[in-house]
């Protein structure tokens, strides 16, 4: 199990705007009626991509009158899954992942990249930095390995000199380009392919 | 090697483009009426006929699976559920499926809800995999556009609605009932079971689950036939697998093969060899890191399905070869495996969420050298006491990769981990001192 902690200083009020609110409802019509509490997890995501990318106990109050459920249920969803923000992490929001496939790759060099650039110890946002990273477990892209993701994009096959380029790029508040960097097709192999070979020269 | 017709999934590196005149292009949505005319007991029979086992990691027969719903539709609605929260370490097979073969997916979801009678269809997708969601859910509007889903499907008379639902970074919601739990909105907790899902399973409804793989590939059998499924591979593990070959070797990447596929013919013709050549293999994880690693003298011979991995005390599970070579530490590599699983144990059952942190902990100090000899059988102890003791297949997954490890790699831990208790017993110790530090032979 992992350990969240909500942060120390909380904003003292939250409501989603029109376009998070339109968004909201739109999700909860998925669910059958009186079922409306599904909709939690995605609504969390609202707040939390409304919020810069963390989510306050306040907003949590407020799912849950909105979704009509207790607030211990929305707080208990919360720290739960581990993609839930309960603290600021920046702008940018850097996962390297480290576990075994990714490990027996290198991906400890993209840790010692983060350190280098952003901060000695994970999940710690400096003043006057954007960014945050932590390590995180299996993020499904073992082929592509190592690899991390900032935000909601994948970058694959990386080493240390690509992930500081990237990390550049991000402390300059510019968005690197998501995807293979070196230069793959996708999970096909890099050279020596082997099937499908008539629908590639096609 | 398998010849390029018979793979399911043309699309799996993208050439061709995912958008639905490409899919149709490649014989999606072709005749999808006409299947659907034939019947559910045809369906269920044909999938029954093709022996496709669940491409999830457990392996259960599906045309079974769907046997289960309950034949006519009571005052509870039936769900459909796809499980596309693919978080195995050495696993990336349904981000491919969700990206590039939306259409295969979106069908397969169309029949198999016909199948069991259901009118709503969810697909839950793991939270990371937001962007290919997004395609996902881009392929799913254009299928609502064109009318191959929503009312009257694809002109078949059935109505179906697909709505997905994210996760949020827990490995366990790939367990059916904590998928169960997070989609109704709760914590990811398995529920014991029975009572199965297939009779109270969404909201209390009947719903079947299945995985991403296991849908997509359903079409493309009723298509060409059971039989030419039941053709591939062998007797009970038959048909074609997304393998994905990661770790050390030169060319990583994903494949779909036969079943029954030698191992080292995927690694060395698929994967382009192991890095530092076939000599300097050291051990292999078969089917995702909760199945026990296979030792390199056993990779020369090994065969790539459920049940001759099982002969050898090992799974395919989801089928993601890890590769390993000799320039890595053995012991490193599982401990950290053990940590991803004390990170993501949910907590329910105590001997999952206190055990994995004790293997976790034991092999951290033995990749380090700093555990005691009776430690290692202490290891195997812990391991046998979480096995079958918790609520989920949890327990399982995080301790066979440990008791894999002692049973190929015991010789290697003791090399490195050979110095003696630390509390000689002199006297009479009262027993609350740490059992393992006591020397059993004073």
């Amino acid at each position: 199990m992992s350990l969240k902690r909500p942060a120390k200083d909380q904003p003292d009020s939250f409501e989603f705007n029109s376009s998070s609110l339109e968004a909201a409802n739109k999700i909860i019509s998925k669910y059958p009626k009186g079922k409306q509490q599904s909709a939690v997890m995605a609504l969390l995501y609202i707040a939390q991509k409304q919020n810069d990318n963390w989510i306050p106990l306040v907003a949590m109050k407020y799912i849950a009158k909105l979704l009509d459920m207790p607030y211990i249920k929305v707080y208990e969803v919360a720290t739960f899954y581990s993609m839930f923000n309960l603290s600021p992490v920046g702008k940018y929001f850097i996962q390297v992942c480290t576990t075994t496939p990714c490990m027996i790759r290198g991906a400890g060099k993209l840790v010692e990249a983060c350190k280098e650039k952003i901060s000695e110890n994970e999940s710690e946002l400096l003043p006057g930095k954007n960014c945050s990273w932590m390590e995180v477990e299996c993020l499904g892209a073992c082929v592509t390995a190592p690899m991390m993701q900032i935000n909601d994009d994948y970058y694959e096959d990386l080493d240390k000199e690509k992930t500081l380029e990237i990390l550049d790029k991000i402390l300059k508040d510019e968005k690197p380009k998501p995807g293979s960097y070196r230069g793959r097709i996708n999970n096909e192999p890099e050279n020596g392919r082997k099937t499908l070979m008539e629908l590639k020269n096609a | 090697m398998l010849k390029d017709q018979d793979r399911i999934f043309k699309n799996l590196y993208n050439d061709l483009g995912s958008d639905l005149t490409s899919a149709q292009k490649r014989g999606d949505w072709v005749n999808t009426k006409e299947i659907t005319e034939k019947g559910r007991d045809w369906i269920i029979n044909e999938i029954k006929d093709s022996q496709l086992r669940g491409r999830g990691g457990a392996g259960f027969p599906t045309g079974l699976k769907w046997s289960f719903a309950p034949k006519e539709v009571g005052s509870r609605p039936h769900y459909l559920v796809i499980n596309g929260d693919e978080s195995e370490p050495g696993t990336c097979k349904d981000r491919d499926i969700l990206r590039f073969e939306p259409h295969k997916l979106i069908e397969g979801c169309l029949i198999a809800s016909y199948a069991i009678q259901a009118h709503v269809c969810y697909i839950y997708i793991r939270g990371e995999y937001f962007v290919d969601g997004q395609k996902l859910q881009a392929a799913i509007d254009e299928a609502y556009e064109k009318k191959l889903i929503g009312k009257n499907a694809a002109g078949t008379g059935w109505d179906l609605d697909i709505y997905i639902h994210y996760g949020a970074g827990a490995y366990i919601c790939g367990e059916e009932t904590a998928l169960l739990e997070s989609i109704e909105g709760n914590k990811g907790q398995p529920r014991l079971k029975p009572p199965f899902p297939a009779l109270i399973g969404l909201y209390g409804c009947p719903t079947i689950i299945n995985n991403v793989e296991t849908i997509a590939v359903v079409p493309t059998i009723l298509r060409r036939s059971g039989k030419w499924f039941a053709s591939l591979g062998r007797e009970k593990n038959t048909g074609t697998k997304i393998f994905c070959i990661s770790g050390n070797v030169n060319n990583p990447c994903n494949v779909e093969e036969e079943m029954n596929i030698p191992l080292k013919e995927l690694i060395e013709v698929h994967a382009g060899g192991v890095i530092g050549g076939w000599d300097n293999l050291q051990a292999v994880i078969p089917g995702g890191s909760s199945m026990p690693l296979i030792p390199k003298e056993k990779c020369e011979t090994l065969t790539m399905d459920f049940d001759s991995l099982v002969a050898e005390k090992s799974g395919l599970g989801t089928a993601g070869v890890v590769v390993i070579n000799k320039d890595q530490d053995i012991i490193k590599c599982m401990a950290r495996i053990a940590r991803f699983y004390k990170h993501e144990s949910c907590g329910q059952c105590t001997p999952c969420r206190e055990g994995s942190g004790w293997m976790w902990r034991m092999l951290e100090r033995m990749a380090k050298g700093e555990a005691s000899k009776d430690e290692i059988e202490m290891l195997g102890d812990v391991t046998k006491q979480i096995e079958g003791h918790t609520i989920c297949a949890f327990g399982e997954g995080s301790s066979w990769p440990v008791q894999g490890l002692l049973r190929h790699f015991k010789d290697e831990i003791k090399k490195r981990n050979n110095f003696d208790p630390i509390v000689k017993e002199t006297q009479n110790i009262p027993y609350l001192v740490d059992q393992h530090l006591l020397d059993k032979n004073a």
